[in-house]
């Protein structure tokens, strides 16, 4: 690290401070329309623009646009959706990611390849036959019809493939001896093991549904099941005619709970992106 | 010895099926079903009262094809990913650079580039359109300011495709930073030392040693870019919804819209089925081309 700072300012000395500003300048645009946002929803209506001082902050905003939609359960909705794909990807890519990593069955190579085949072809792309599969289910405007096409996910099995290829052999050998069973070994050895992994995961899959929109727009009907996004995106439509300092409190409202959470746990968050993304 | 081995082996690929079965009876449902039935739809006319749905061969596609709304369509998403993939990635490397350089503040800056990242798109988009807002919003009145004419950014032809690319970009770069700074922390600083005493400058060390290095990452960011330019399209649904006459409408926003307003299955399969080749073509590029030349494991 210092050693790096050190070789920085060699070539040209005013570069650091070029740097510096550059990084900042980049920096501030990149969250100014989040910022002007959150001003926008404190200012009330129609003096959003008006910076000169003399506008009065107010939380009203926040009050209209709770009071104008379902947003309790919109959040809930939202809250049990990610909680359910969570704890499914969690179990189903435990069990494949731990049958590719250490059982060498028929077929193995053949089918691998076509569960990283799901990589590419996106649960996004194939929206009108899925949504056609899950009402034949009659999984229509459920949380497990928005959550199910995500749930054998590729990526997660892929990671944690990866993450159980990487415990030594030996601990399993040992733990057998030991009179563990199978799925003994699988969550007395290979799941403490791979804890890091879980947790790079649960924050990129949070994240992820969290903020999903296009297939939960499809699957929902009602507000019992909508979550946050779809709820947003209806309240935002022009034609609700509300205006910007409202639209503003219900969007800040939204990405609050994410936000809030970054903030705190940046260092994870982005060590988990990382962990996730490297492959 | 030899009666064991075989039985061995038996168990193991029973077990190995057992625990890979749930997972696998799901990407049947919900990826290979689908895949399959889409394939199927996509040969079929549409159904109504009167007539039965039946097969018609190729008609869906040639029909799509001159589909005038077709090509405008390919073309808005090719030129939406020729600009937000190169343009994206070329951000996210100096934001990596800056957010790994001894600058201070770093943890701060680090966190306004990725925080896009964290947005859902639709709310990336709600706050968007306040700067584009013609008249009233963030972009005209500061141009107001210099005595410019407010433009109507997401209403006219000429910038609406542009003014979505300006927001794909905006919420992409953060997160593909994370890559190259993560591929940056691998390189020795030796590196960069044995380069200056060799009397290279900065922009020599970038173009002969960083970014040849960095070639996996941009590799792995490009494909990422590439599938993502053709699955995020949820800030259409708040700036455009495709318009001003179909001038930001994407492939997978044109899908949906088949299959979801107009109700024509068939055509919306046969477009599913076009776009299903392109990612496979990705997915066999990637396989067999970038994983060979280029050492990811």
């Amino acid at each position: 690290m210092t050693s790096s700072a050190m070789t920085l300012r060699r070539p040209i000395r005013i570069a650091p401070l070029l740097d510096t500003a550059g990084a900042w300048l980049l920096a501030l645009i990149w969250v100014a329309p989040l910022l002007f946002a959150i001003w926008a929803s404190l200012t009330p209506s129609g003096q959003a623009l008006n910076f000169s001082g003399e506008v009065r902050l107010t939380l009203e905003n926040y009050r209209s646009a709770w009071d104008a939609a379902p947003w309790a359960i919109y959040f809930r909705n939202t809250l049990f959706l990610v909680t359910f794909t969570l704890i499914g990807q969690f179990i189903f890519c435990t069990l494949a990611g731990y049958a590719f990593a250490r059982f060498d069955f028929f077929g193995r190579e053949f089918v691998f390849v076509l569960v990283l085949l799901q990589l590419f072809i996106l649960p996004e792309v194939l929206i009108v036959e899925n949504y056609a599969m899950v009402s034949r289910l009659g999984l229509f405007d459920t949380i497990a019809g928005m959550g199910l096409p995500y749930i054998a996910s590729a990526f997660g099995i892929f990671l944690l493939r990866q993450a159980f290829k990487s415990v030594p052999v030996e601990l399993e050998e040992a733990a057998r001896i030991e009179g563990c069973t199978w799925l003994g070994v699988l969550w007395r050895v290979y799941v403490p093991a791979a804890k890091p992994t879980y947790l790079a995961y649960a924050l990129v899959s949070v994240a992820t549904h969290w903020n999903n929109f296009l297939w939960p727009l499809i699957v929902t009907n009602s507000p019992d099941t909508r979550p946050v996004t779809v709820g947003l995106s209806l309240f935002g439509a022009p034609e609700s005619g509300v205006n910007i300092s409202t639209i503003s409190a219900a969007t800040v409202m939204v990405i609050a709970p994410l936000m809030i959470a970054f903030l705190i746990f940046q260092r994870q968050f982005v060590q988990a992106f990382l962990r996730v993304g490297i492959r | 010895m030899d009666q064991i081995a075989p039985y061995q082996r038996r168990r193991q690929s029973l077990y190995g099926w057992m625990l890979a079965a749930p997972a696998l009876i799901l990407l049947t449902v919900f990826a290979l079903i689908p895949t399959v039935t889409t394939l199927w739809a996509s040969f079929y006319s549409k159904g109504t009262v009167r007539r039965p749905s039946a097969f018609n061969g190729l008609d869906n596609y040639t029909s799509l094809i001159h589909d005038p709304a077709f090509w405008t369509v390919v073309w808005n998403n090719a030129l939406y990913a020729g600009i937000t993939i190169p343009f994206s990635i070329a951000i996210a490397l100096a934001m990596a650079l800056w957010a790994n350089a001894s600058i201070s503040l770093r943890g701060v800056v680090r966190g306004a580039y990725f925080t896009p990242t964290m947005l859902p798109m639709i709310a990336a988009a709600n706050i968007w359109l306040f700067f584009y807002t013609p008249g009233l919003g963030v972009i005209d009145s500061i141009t107001g300011l210099f005595g410019l004419p407010p433009v109507n950014w997401l209403g006219q032809p000429q910038t609406a495709l542009w003014s979505v690319i300006v927001v794909t970009i905006w919420k992409e770069a953060g997160f593909f930073m994370i890559f190259y700074l993560a591929a940056l922390q691998t390189i020795p600083p030796d590196l960069k030392e044995a380069s200056a005493i060799e009397g290279a400058g900065r922009f020599t060390y970038a173009r002969r040693v960083l970014i040849p290095l960095l070639m996996p990452t941009t590799a792995f960011v490009f494909i990422n870019a590439l599938i993502n330019s053709v699955k995020l399209i949820d800030h259409l649904f708040i700036l455009t919804k495709g318009g001003p006459n179909n001038a930001t409408k994407l492939i997978l926003y044109w899908i949906w819209e088949m299959a979801f307003a107009y109700f024509d299955r068939p055509h919306a399969a046969a477009m599913t089925v076009l776009i299903l080749l392109f990612l496979g073509a990705v997915a066999i590029f990637q396989f067999r081309v970038l994983d060979k030349r280029i050492h990811y494991r």
